[in-house]
This record gives structure tokens, sequence and C-alpha cells, in this order.
């Protein structure tokens, strides 16, 4: 179909032009500034001083395991019982889609307030842990629960979606050839989807490194035990302004290294049978 | 040889047929789109359940809804290529071929030789290190049957395996079908709707229509 010629003249290209540039710098100046701001408040010298600090290297140590923990769990139960989800109609299949996602909507301090109700001292479960000599709420255990609770359904949902997608022909094969279900699930299913669950996997970190409302809330603030970097940047505010500033340009090297491995390793279509 | 007994209730209609295939011998599933065939072989394979009948594979009953017989898929032996080819694109063709020995645990000296037999019987022994997924539509079918057979099974099931081939790849794997149905002595089911493809390949004709057999006939005297 040919264009309009009232469309294609000169001056309104150039006008529509100029107009979707500074739609395009705006927007990404927006998001930009901030972040450059950060590196411009802080000099090389007082960065890699900064970095020799205990409360750095303790909340960067704590932040970084804690993630590794978080995820591990997460890919572990989460990359079946997405599979088992999608592959199976069962009563209250809907109700549970719901639930997979309600952490996505809910604000991260109330999901710290519920997981507090919940395994606090005085909860329902936490006070038979606390009972039997193991608290739960305000340990490293909270901080890894936190992060799971609020950083999971970003790995569910992208397995989910890309169980879906796969042809299931690829599974029928496979059973009628002798292979288990197990054996289909670990031989084709998670080969053939592995691009796309690293990419999730790597969105979750990210999400689970950046942790602070559910965390403050359920497991506290203690250095060395449940500060995570996200929360050092908090304290920082009351008190070394500098720390604060290297950890929050250590976050946004990470972010940004996460952003380049998800983009190089996006590989959200699986392959037709 | 193969005898089965299947009803179904469908969507639309009711699947009910009631069919025999001897061993050595193809049996053509011909009909619309939606008549009721791909359901059929999945229902043989235990890939779908039927609500009544009797499936007997050489002998062992695989399904037998009076006596609550239900044989999993991964027990009953059959050799099953779908018109997807779905070769697995993460494997090699020989790993491809080798996955169902693998996953029954043959003995791996056995496999070895299965591997090297099939790919020679396909004609495929240049591809055997290739990513299945550089191969073409003709090579991936001829890989499917190699994976299939070189389980022995006990039953070969082709759902339109040839759409989607060009001419020369459509002559060429019919042949080797004919082949290797005859060589192993088992009983084929071959699915299509094309008729050309029935007339070279099958010995019998069952005709299809809303799950009911309307025609059952030697391919010579159907088409006659």
């Amino acid at each position: 179909m040919t264009r309009p010629p009232a469309l294609s003249r000169y001056p309104r290209h150039i006008f529509t032009a100029a107009g979707a540039a500074i739609l395009i710098l705006a927007v990404t100046l927006y998001l930009v500034l901030p972040v450059v701001a950060l590196f411009f408040r802080s000099t090389p010298e007082l960065f890699l001083a900064s970095l020799g600090d205990p409360e750095v290297i303790s909340a960067l140590t704590l932040s970084l395991t804690t993630s590794v923990i978080s995820l591990a769990v997460i890919v572990l139960i989460g990359t079946p019982f997405a599979y088992v989800h999608c592959r199976h109609q069962y009563p209250g299949k809907v109700l549970v889609d719901t639930i997979i996602d309600l952490p996505l909507v809910m604000p991260p301090a109330v999901a710290g307030l519920a997981l507090l109700v919940l395994y606090g001292r005085a909860g329902l479960v936490g006070k038979y842990a606390s009972w039997l000599g193991f608290p739960i709420a305000f340990t490293t255990l909270a901080v890894i629960m936190a992060q799971i609770f609020v950083a999971s359904p970003f790995y569910v949902r992208q397995a989910k979606s890309l169980f879906d997608q796969l042809d299931p022909a690829y599974e029928m094969t496979a059973r009628t050839l002798g292979a288990s279900p197990a054996r289909v699930f670990a031989r084709v299913v998670v080969p053939l989807t592995a691009g796309g669950l690293v990419s999730g996997a790597v969105m979750t970190f990210g999400r689970a490194l950046g942790e602070f409302g559910a965390t403050i809330m359920f497991a506290g603030n203690l250095p060395g035990v449940t500060q995570t970097m996200p929360l050092a940047v908090y304290v920082s505010m009351a008190g070394d302004f500098n720390t604060g500033i290297t950890i929050s340009i250590l976050l946004v090297l990470i972010s940004f290294a996460i952003m380049v491995a998800v983009r190089l390793l996006a590989k959200t279509e699986v392959p037709h049978a | 040889m193969l005898e089965a007994t299947i009803k179904k209730q469908l969507r639309d209609f009711s699947l009910d047929l009631s069919f025999r295939v001897d061993n050595g011998s193809i049996l053509v599933l011909m009909g619309d789109n939606g008549a009721g065939k791909s359901t059929t072989l999945n229902i043989i394979a235990g890939l779908v359940p039927p609500d009544a009948g009797k499936i007997r594979i050489n002998g062992s009953v695989v399904f037998d809804a009076g006596a609550g017989t239900d044989a999993p898929v991964e027990h009953r032996k059959i050799g099953y290529v779908f018109q997807r080819s779905a070769v697995f694109p993460h494997m090699t063709v020989s790993e491809n071929i080798a996955f169902g020995l693998h996953a029954q645990h043959r003995d791996p000296a056995f496999t070895s030789r299965q591997v090297l037999r099939w790919l020679d019987r396909m004609n495929i022994q240049d591809l055997a290190g290739v990513r299945a997924a550089r191969l073409s539509g003709g090579q991936k079918q001829r890989v499917a049957l190699a994976r299939a057979l070189a389980t022995e099974p006990s039953l070969l099931m082709l759902d339109e395996p040839f759409s989607g081939l060009d001419t020369e790849s459509r002559r060429s794997v019919k042949e080797v079908v004919r082949q290797c149905v005859a060589d192993l002595g088992i009983p084929c089911i071959f699915v299509t709707h094309r008729k050309e493809d029935a007339k070279v390949t099958g010995d019998r004709i069952c005709h299809i229509e809303r799950g009911r057999v309307v025609r059952e006939e030697e391919v010579s005297r159907f088409f006659g």
C-alpha cells in the first residue's frame, strides 16, 4: 500500500522525526540521569577507598550469598513446579496462576509484614520454630525467604511461558521411545528451554539482589546478619554517605551486567518440532 | 499383530473403531482432517485415554477397560513418528537415534550397534555428528524414523510423516518405510489424507469419517 501523499511531505516528516527524537531523548534522560549523577557524586579514589570498608564488604558478601541461595531454591523448585502446573489441569489452577503473580503487585513492605505475621516469634509457624530453638525472623534465613517470596514470580512466569510454547510433540515422542516423565523433563524439556530459563534466572537474581522492603520488615537491619546492600544504602543516609554511594554504584554495575547478560541470553522462543 | 477396539467420546462425535493389523503389513488410516485419525494413534500409544475398548500389541494387552489394564506410554514398545518429526534439535543425529535405547537402559554395545545400523539403513551416515537443528525436512524424517525403529518396537505408527517433504524425499522415505516394516515384520499404521501416499505405501486402507470406519479394503481394491 502506498502512503497518502500528505503524510510523506517533507516538512511534516521533519516534524514527526523531531517529535520522536524529543520523546526518545526525554524518556532516556529521565531514566539515565539519576544513575549518571551517582557516578559524578563519587571519585575513583573515593570509590576504591570505600570498597575496602568492612561494612561494604559485609553487605556485598551477604547480598551475593543470599541472592545465590534464593536463586538456587527458586530454580530447583520453580522449574518443576512451572512444568507440572503447565502440563496438568487441576481444580483451582486459575487461582494458583493468580497467586503465583501476587508478589509482583503486592507492595514489598506488605509482603515482609505478611511473612513476619506467619514466621515471626509470635507468628502461626514462627512460634513453633522459636520454641524448637530455630527462630526465623531477623535471621539470614529471613533475608533468603523474603527474596524468594518477592523474586520467584519473575522466574516462574518465564518458565511457564516457555513450557506453554514448547511443542508437545517433543515430549510425546520421548515418552513413546521409553523415557519416563522425569527423563523427558531433564533430557528434553529443560535443554530445549534452557536459554529462556537462564535469562529468567538472571532477572530473578537481579530482583533478589535489589530486595529492600520485605527484607527490612521481616529480617531487620542487622549488619553482617541481615543487612544486605540495599539496606546498607538506606543506613548510609544517616551516616557515611560515601559508603552509600559506593554500594549504589556497585548495585548499578551489577544491574547493568545483569541486563547485558539477559540481552545476550534472551532466547524466549523455543524451537518448533 | 495389533488388535484394537477403541471407543472415545470426542467433542463433536464418538470415536468407535475396531481393526487389526498383521505383522509386516501397513494399514492406512485415511480420512478428512478432524475425522479422529491422530486421536486413534494417540490412544494406541497411551497418550490419550480411551473411554472403553481393548488394545493388544504382539499378544500383550496394553489397554483393557474391562480388566483395568492401562500400560504406561513408555512400556508399550511403540515407534511413533509425528507429522512434525520432533527430532531433538539440541542433540546430534546419533544422539537422537540412541535416545530411546538409553531411555530403555539397553546394553551400551547394543546401542552403538543399533545407531550405526540405522544410520546406515537410512543412508544418513554422514550426518551422524550433525546437530539435528541443522537438518532439512527430509533428513529430519529419516532421523525420526531411525530413532523410532532403533528401539525395535512391536508396532510402528506414522502420522502424516511425508507432509512438508519434497517429491524426492517423499518417494525415498516411503520406500524406506515399506522395506523396514517388511524386514522387521511388525505391524504399521500410517495416517494420511493423501490418496497417492496411501496407494504407494499401504496394504490395506481404513477410511474413517467422524470416528467410524466407513470402508476397509485392500489397497488394490480400494483404488480399483
